[in-house]
């Protein structure tokens, strides 16, 4: 089975939960030539990150082509706890997706 | 504090001739000191006197460790940083069998309490510098597997799962003191301070006597701490390198017609190089512009 | 104003419900969500770009948003920016860079419980202005920033 394409780390402090999420994904613009073949790299990038907490969206993201390559993503949100879960899943233009979940410590 | 000036580059409109780099190299021995310690103290001594605000270990952070505003940047990707993706591929290709049923464990028994401060290493046997990447396709080709490229990919990815495992342990090259141990290590410093390529440039030009200074709008790296932090996600490449990949990439910049990963050039220039860094603490993998 | 996006995430209730189907695969995101705003991604201005997401360009300038990014980028592939509003109510969090072909580069569409801050690194094609688009009930809120690009020494 595959790893999942999605780092997450979620630390709560004074209510506060702190995520970070790192993703490994070409998010490729569209524009870059492939200089073997003349022609350009097709567009493969990230066009929504859901987030959840316990099931609930606390986060969800539009993106385009301009996030950088292995996109980064940093937000923070109140009423978890340690112990919870929290749930990351994107989806690109080719309609793949992929999920992960993390412990909130 | 450093002033920062501009380096001039002296283009030459002259027709270069490539082997002018390794006519150099083949030149009868010149004078160069035979004592690596001495080597090592005095190339410490000189980036200390060159930046006193510099603690020595923070030399193994390159170019931030003597610019702030890149330092910001930087400190903001090691939040997260992008190498931890090639981490988790290294460390399943290292936990991954071979065709034969035997692992990368039984080739390197100390990988997960840290071994590659040991690298590179003189194999007194052979007289060859080993190498990380090396000895990683040595091990795959004496179990049946076919070797891995290089530069980037598969091999990056073991490389930085290694050198993750050796974070905190300090640079250890040993230059044993043979005669062909020696001649590496002298192959290897002649490469750093001699000049090649159109541009007509050393190592040295560049990471010695005008480290801290801006070529364009990129700082030089000193030369001391450059291999602690390798292999390296640089941001340019959006991905991770070996270090022969940035040598080749160093070398294609002065103009010069880059040697070939792992050749006996490139080896030997690691053996001088990361022995330059000995004493400082090891902080790979690295993720850099 | 497109509010439909809106409805789901602030509600508690609805958003737990649906929040819920969502977890458990029931229903894909696409189909709770608006679908991706593509004239607003394609538009190749700022204006044209937060009209296309939001419905007006009518934006105020604020010093309730930091905006923080390098003065100088070290590789214009991948620039660290960070966005903190301290707007109250603040829906949803924009980035623009007014120089790349299309401006508009992501919409952070925050929870009630989540705070008014993002983080994420982003490719500028040159110098440009940074744009920070804060959404709260049907106003606009901006500020920016210039990061340069240069031309590296080291080969870019």
């Amino acid at each position: 089975m595959a790893k999942s394409s999605i780092k997450v780390r979620a630390k709560v402090k004074k209510g506060t939960t702190t995520v970070k999420a790192l993703i490994s994904h070409a998010m490729e613009t569209g524009m870059r030539k492939n200089k073997k073949t003349g022609k350009n790299f097709p567009a493969h990038f990230i066009q929504e990150v859901t987030c959840s907490h316990n099931g609930t969206n606390v986060m969800t993201a539009d993106w385009g082509t301009a996030i950088s390559k292995n996109p980064y993503l940093s937000f923070k949100f109140n009423g978890a706890k340690s112990g919870d879960t929290l749930k990351v899943s994107w989806v690109d233009n080719k309609g793949e997706s992929d999920s992960a979940e993390a412990k909130i410590k | 504090m450093q002033e920062n000036k501009k380096l001039k580059v002296n283009i030459m409109k002259k027709i270069a001739v490539i082997v002018s780099a390794i006519c150099m190299l083949a030149a009868p021995f010149a004078s160069f000191a035979a004592n690596p310690a001495q080597d090592l103290k005095d190339f410490k001594g000189y980036f200390t006197d060159r930046f006193p605000d510099v603690p020595l270990q923070d030399f193994t952070n390159g170019v931030y460790s003597v610019d702030k505003a890149s330092r910001e940047q930087w400190e903001s990707f090691e939040e997260f940083a992008p190498y931890e993706i090639a981490i988790d591929k290294g460390e399943t290709l290292f936990n991954t069998a071979f065709k034969n049923g035997k692992t990368y464990a039984s080739c390197f028994p100390n990988a997960k309490k840290g071994m590659t401060q040991n690298y590179p290493y003189f194999d007194q046997k052979r007289n060859e510098v080993i190498t990380v990447e090396l000895a990683i396709n040595e091990c795959r080709t004496s179990n049946g597997e076919k070797p891995l490229k290089y530069k980037k990919g598969p091999i990056a990815h073991l490389s930085a799962y290694l050198s993750y495992q050796s974070r905190g342990a300090k640079g250890n090259v040993k230059i044993v003191d043979t005669p062909e141990s020696m001649q590496w290590y002298e192959q290897g410093k002649k490469h750093f301070y001699a000049k090649r390529g159109q541009l007509n440039m050393s190592c040295a030009d560049c990471h010695y006597y005008n480290a801290g200074n801006k070529i364009r709008a990129d700082i030089l790296s000193p030369a001391l701490g450059h291999t602690s932090h390798f292999p390296v996600y640089r941001n340019k490449w959006a991905g991770m390198g070996t270090l022969h990949r940035r040598y080749g990439g160093c070398n294609k910049q002065v103009r010069a017609k880059p040697f070939k990963a792992q050749s006996k050039e490139y080896r030997a220039l690691e053996y001088f190089h990361t022995y330059m860094s000995n004493g400082l603490v090891l902080n790979g993998p690295g993720v850099r512009k | 104003m497109n509010n439909k996006r809106r409805s789901f995430i602030k509600s508690s209730a609805a958003a737990g419900a649906f929040g819920v189907a969502v977890g458990a695969g029931l229903i894909a995101p696409r189909a709770v969500l608006a679908a991706w705003p593509k004239a607003a991604f394609e538009a190749k201005e700022v204006n044209a770009a937060v009209q296309g997401a939001f419905g007006s360009s009518a934006m105020a300038e604020s010093s309730d948003i930091t905006l923080k990014a390098p003065e100088i980028a070290e590789n214009g592939a991948v620039v660290p920016i960070t966005v903190t509003s301290k707007i109250p109510n603040t829906e949803s969090i924009s980035l623009l860079i007014s120089e790349n072909p299309t401006p508009l580069t992501a919409t952070f569409h925050l929870g009630s419980n989540t705070e008014g801050f993002v983080s994420t690194r982003v490719k500028m094609s040159k110098t440009s202005d940074v744009v920070a688009v804060v959404k709260s009930g049907d106003k606009l809120f901006s500020t920016k920033l210039t990061v340069k690009v240069t031309i590296g020494g080291c080969g870019g």
